[in-house]
């Protein structure tokens, strides 16, 4: 008996190709919509993991001041000194390294050249724990770091933007007022979560950072990786505990510094990418609901179009509940054959979208069978109405209907 | 079920529609004793209430009042399904309009209330393929009634009506779409299933020729019966 409601399910869809066509066109939108965006999304958030990573496992990022990110910001808080580094060093324990860095964006000329980019004065830790690595030469030696020698280690930008085809390593880049010997090139990482490249980097030892591009001896943060995820809490209050100290901040009072844990702020990040995604399924969600009423809708025309095959049914016997089965079962297969579409479809797009946003293409299998079980219901739920109407009909007014 | 049993006994069927002023008395008390076998032709004005005794009779419509015992059964006591059930099994409908399912073939539309039975699909070819012979339409099987002539049609219609091996044929207007030679036809199909294969055949019908060929002519007239006559076995 099912199976026959199902072949004739499958007539009936036949016999009227357009109408069911652009019926489907509904679900297959919804179902589609929402497929991609999950997908789309979840490649995403992969994609914002992938890039946190990159900053730095383990990292905690010590700033001077309050809520450096927030408004009211305190920027004037005292700055860190190079003896505030080698506290952290010497008192903490569990750590890959300890890498102070000061900023400022500088052009740097070489040739008839010049390109703008950030100037970062460090130290060789800050390869350790920014997971730098270097596609060609070195990086500072600890007598460099010392005694402020003019050496660089450049980003793959700078080496396209100003190098072209000379190979930059023994070159002499201008940096503001005074030249460096290029001594090592950084692998490139790509842009970051944020948006920006991370590739345009120039990274000079500390203290010739200080003497000839600052003019000044601050150190605006300090990186410290962790080497075990678990260690991160005891690392961050030890790191407090040793900055209390320096910048001697008495007890009870706020500190004058931040030490933030950037793997929170990476999940914290892909925890919001993970409730955007949501939200965009809810929208297409939504499109979907307005696909199971056209199914509804074109169910209840087919009704009326057939009251008289209806009623003839009904004359020869059928039951209420073999009419109903009939129609439940015609919109059931419509509703699944748009969703097996759209599933197709939307995977179709985000494929589509996962090359053109350079995502990782991420299809979830339970997505994808619970839009065909979604499919299915919208088919139980708003076929049953039409359905119900089908089986109540009187056969001797269905028969008399032309 | 013995054969002194009438097949169908209506006792006091009235049938009424509407209400208060605008109160129709379609069938006004009527009184009616079917045998096996028989072969009758009710006939009678519009509006008589003929159709309405028609669908009484075949468990389509139920009475305002009266009793109705198919068999014995007392048939206006069946829920909706029951009757469904009692239409499927001991019932058969032929239609004026032939009402056949369109686009669908001739031995389709006939397994259609064995789909209904449950029979597998074996059975209900073997069903079908002979009670499309039985009508006269071998090699017409796998035609669409959009590619059979009117009178073609019909005898599917029948040929439906009759796979199920039905004891009573209820035929309303049987002839009324098709031509005299065509109508003639379809009422010696119809005496011959009732002479030898024993149906019960029960005729609406406005056409004096085609009442001919039944022994017994019911007349309406206003809700009642008007004349019964049984012709002498010819």
């Amino acid at each position: 008996m099912l199976w026959e409601a199902i072949k004739l399910a499958l007539t009936s869809i036949r016999r009227n190709a357009l109408r069911s066509v652009l019926t489907l066109l509904g679900i297959v939108i919804g179902v589609g919509a929402v497929i991609a965006m999950v997908t789309i999304g979840t490649g995403a958030s992969q994609k914002v993991q992938e890039n946190l990573a990159k900053l730095g496992s383990n990292m905690l990022i010590v700033r001077a001041g309050q809520s450096t990110f927030g408004p009211g910001s305190n920027n004037d808080a005292r700055a860190f000194e190079e003896r505030d580094v080698a506290a952290l060093k010497a008192n903490l324990s569990g750590v890959r390294g300890v890498a102070p860095s000061a900023q400022r964006n500088a052009k740097t000329v070489y040739g008839a050249l010049n390109y703008d980019t950030t100037v970062t004065g460090t130290t060789s830790d800050y390869f350790i724990v920014q997971d730098w690595t270097l596609s060609e030469g070195r990086v500072f030696t600890e007598g460099e770091e010392r005694s402020g020698t003019t050496v660089c280690v450049i980003g793959s930008t700078i080496v396209t933007e100003l190098f072209g085809s000379v190979d930059p390593l023994g070159q002499r880049l201008r940096i503001g007022n005074f030249a460096c010997e290029v001594i090592g090139l950084l692998d490139s990482k790509g842009q970051s979560a944020f948006g920006s490249d991370q590739d345009s980097v120039v990274l000079l030892p500390l203290r010739t950072f200080h003497r000839r591009l600052a003019g000044n001896t601050r150190i605006s943060s300090i990186n410290i990786s962790v080497t075990e995820a678990a260690d991160i809490p005891r690392v961050q209050r030890d790191a407090e505990d040793v900055l209390r100290e320096r910048r001697r901040v008495a007890p009870g009072e706020e500190d004058n510094f931040t030490v933030r844990d950037m793997t929170q702020i990476a999940n914290t990040m892909a925890a919001t990418t993970t409730i955007l995604t949501g939200l965009l399924g809810a929208v297409a969600a939504v499109s979907l609901l307005v696909g199971g009423i056209g199914i509804m809708n074109i169910m209840l025309v087919s009704v009326t179009e057939r009251t008289r095959e209806i009623g003839i049914r009904l004359a020869i016997g059928a039951l209420e509940r073999q009419v109903l089965t009939q129609f439940l079962v015609e919109s059931i297969v419509l509703a699944l054959f748009g969703g097996i579409i759209g599933i197709i479809a939307g995977l179709g797009i985000a494929a589509a979208a996962a090359v053109l946003m350079d995502v990782p293409f991420n299809a979830d299998p339970r997505i994808i069978a619970l839009a065909f079980v979604v499919s299915a219901a919208i088919g139980v739920v708003f076929g049953y109405f039409p359905a119900r109407r089908a089986a109540r009909l009187d056969p001797i007014e269905a028969l008399r209907r032309e | 079920m013995s054969k002194a049993q009438p097949l169908v006994e209506l006792k006091g069927i009235e049938r009424h529609y509407g209400q208060g002023g605008g109160l129709v008395r379609a069938l006004a008390g009527v009184d009616l004793g079917i045998k096996r076998g028989e072969f009758i032709a009710i006939m009678g004005p519009s509006g008589s209430g003929k159709s309405t005794a028609m669908n009484i009779i075949g468990c389509l419509d139920r009475p305002s009042s009266g009793s109705y015992l198919f068999s014995g059964v007392d048939a206006t006591a069946l829920s909706r399904d029951e009757r469904a059930l009692l239409r499927r099994n001991y019932l058969g409908f032929v239609f004026q309009g032939f009402n056949l399912l369109n686009r669908t073939t001739a031995i389709e539309n006939v397994e259609l209330p064995l789909i209904y039975r449950g029979n597998p699909k074996r059975e209900r070819r073997e069903k079908a393929v002979r009670a499309l012979h039985l009508v006269g339409l071998q090699g017409r099987e796998h035609h669409t009634p959009g590619e059979l002539s009117g009178g073609q049609q019909q005898r599917v219609a029948i040929a439906r009506a009759i796979v199920t091996d039905p004891l009573l044929l209820l035929a309303d207007e049987p002839t009324g779409n098709l031509d005299t030679a065509r109508s003639h036809e379809i009422m010696e199909l119809l005496t011959r299933l009732n002479q030898e294969n024993a149906i019960t055949v029960v005729m609406v019908t406005h056409e004096p020729d085609m009442a001919a060929y039944a022994h017994r002519a019911i007349r309406f007239v206003d809700g009642y019966i008007a004349s019964d006559e049984t012709r002498a076995a010819a």
